[in-house]
């Protein structure tokens, strides 16, 4: 192993560390909604606070409970959305690729959401 | 190459069972995209015993059969972004001298994860999938890192035999 691959891999950990901690500050915990958008179009906006189960086309099913959100149930051949851990905070998202379901959690206000972009960019 | 026909037939099958033992470890990361990429093994052995040319068709013929038998035809899409990217990052690095084989199979982890990334960003029309950016990165430096030292240790013990 050279001494340039420890100098690549130590970038990446860097890189990740820097990109994460931009995330994570970069975020607002209150007063955060629930956005599901299909084929890239908005299908429904819903509050993290308000405990509910959202039917998304007959193809999957969110379960808002305890300001977290499960892809209960999904139509789609790898359950890979299935699978995922819960989401709760800003940013955070569940991609269901099959059926192009995206729920993301984001603050209220729109400033929010161009804060957790530049923290992707960044 | 005199037996290149025959060769290939070996590498696209030892690709394809490293395809199907993948599937039967089962990860799960709670995050979706997460593998370990055994059948990159048999890329980079090509890339380094033979050439680019090989490697990547190889690495189209192994997505393209093993998305039919195990997965689907969006994994297939996925798959071609991050292999062709990934392919792309180490045939570039494996001709100069800069990283041994273990950071030229980190930088295609790597890129794999990041190619794939872009497909899931333009499929789904959003930028939220650039949260998952760096537990992608972190994935892709484990695996690239695993895939590369088991590659190190086979190219030392098969540096005698020629595939020609």
């Amino acid at each position: 192993m050279k001494k340039n691959d420890w100098f690549l891999a130590a970038g990446i950990v860097i890189a990740a560390a820097v990109i994460l901690l931009l995330q994570i500050f970069g975020s607002v915990q209150n007063g955060l909604t629930v956005t599901v958008s299909v084929d890239g179009s908005l299908y429904g906006t819903y509050s993290l606070s308000e405990d509910r189960q959202v039917e998304i086309n007959d193809t999957n099913r969110i379960v808002i409970e305890n300001g977290s959100v499960v892809m209960e149930w999904a139509d789609c051949p790898d359950q890979l959305c299935v699978n995922h851990r819960s989401i709760s905070r800003d940013g955070e998202s569940i991609i269901c690729l099959p059926n192009r379901v995206v729920v993301s959690i984001e603050g209220t206000d729109g400033k929010n959401e161009e804060n957790s972009l530049d923290g992707i960019a960044g | 190459m005199k037996h290149r026909a025959a060769y290939f037939g070996v590498f696209t099958a030892l690709a394809l069972i490293f395809s199907y033992v993948e599937t039967l470890i089962p990860v799960n990361f709670g995050i979706p995209g997460v593998k370990l990429g055994l059948a990159n093994l048999m890329i980079v052995i090509v890339l380094y015993k033979t050439n680019w040319r090989e490697a990547l068709l190889l690495s189209v013929v192994r997505i393209v059969l093993s998305g039919f038998i195990f997965g689907s035809l969006f994994a297939i899409l996925y798959s071609l972004a991050g292999g062709l990217l990934s392919l792309a990052v180490m045939a570039f690095l494996s001709r100069r001298d800069w990283f041994s084989v273990i950071g030229v199979s980190i930088a295609g982890g790597v890129s794999h994860n990041i190619g794939q990334l872009v497909v899931a960003m333009i499929a789904v029309q959003t930028y939220r999938v650039g949260y998952y950016l760096p537990v992608l990165l972190i994935a892709g430096l484990l695996t690239g890192a695993l895939i590369g030292v088991i590659s190190g240790q086979v190219l030392i013990r098969i540096r005698h035999i020629r595939f020609e």
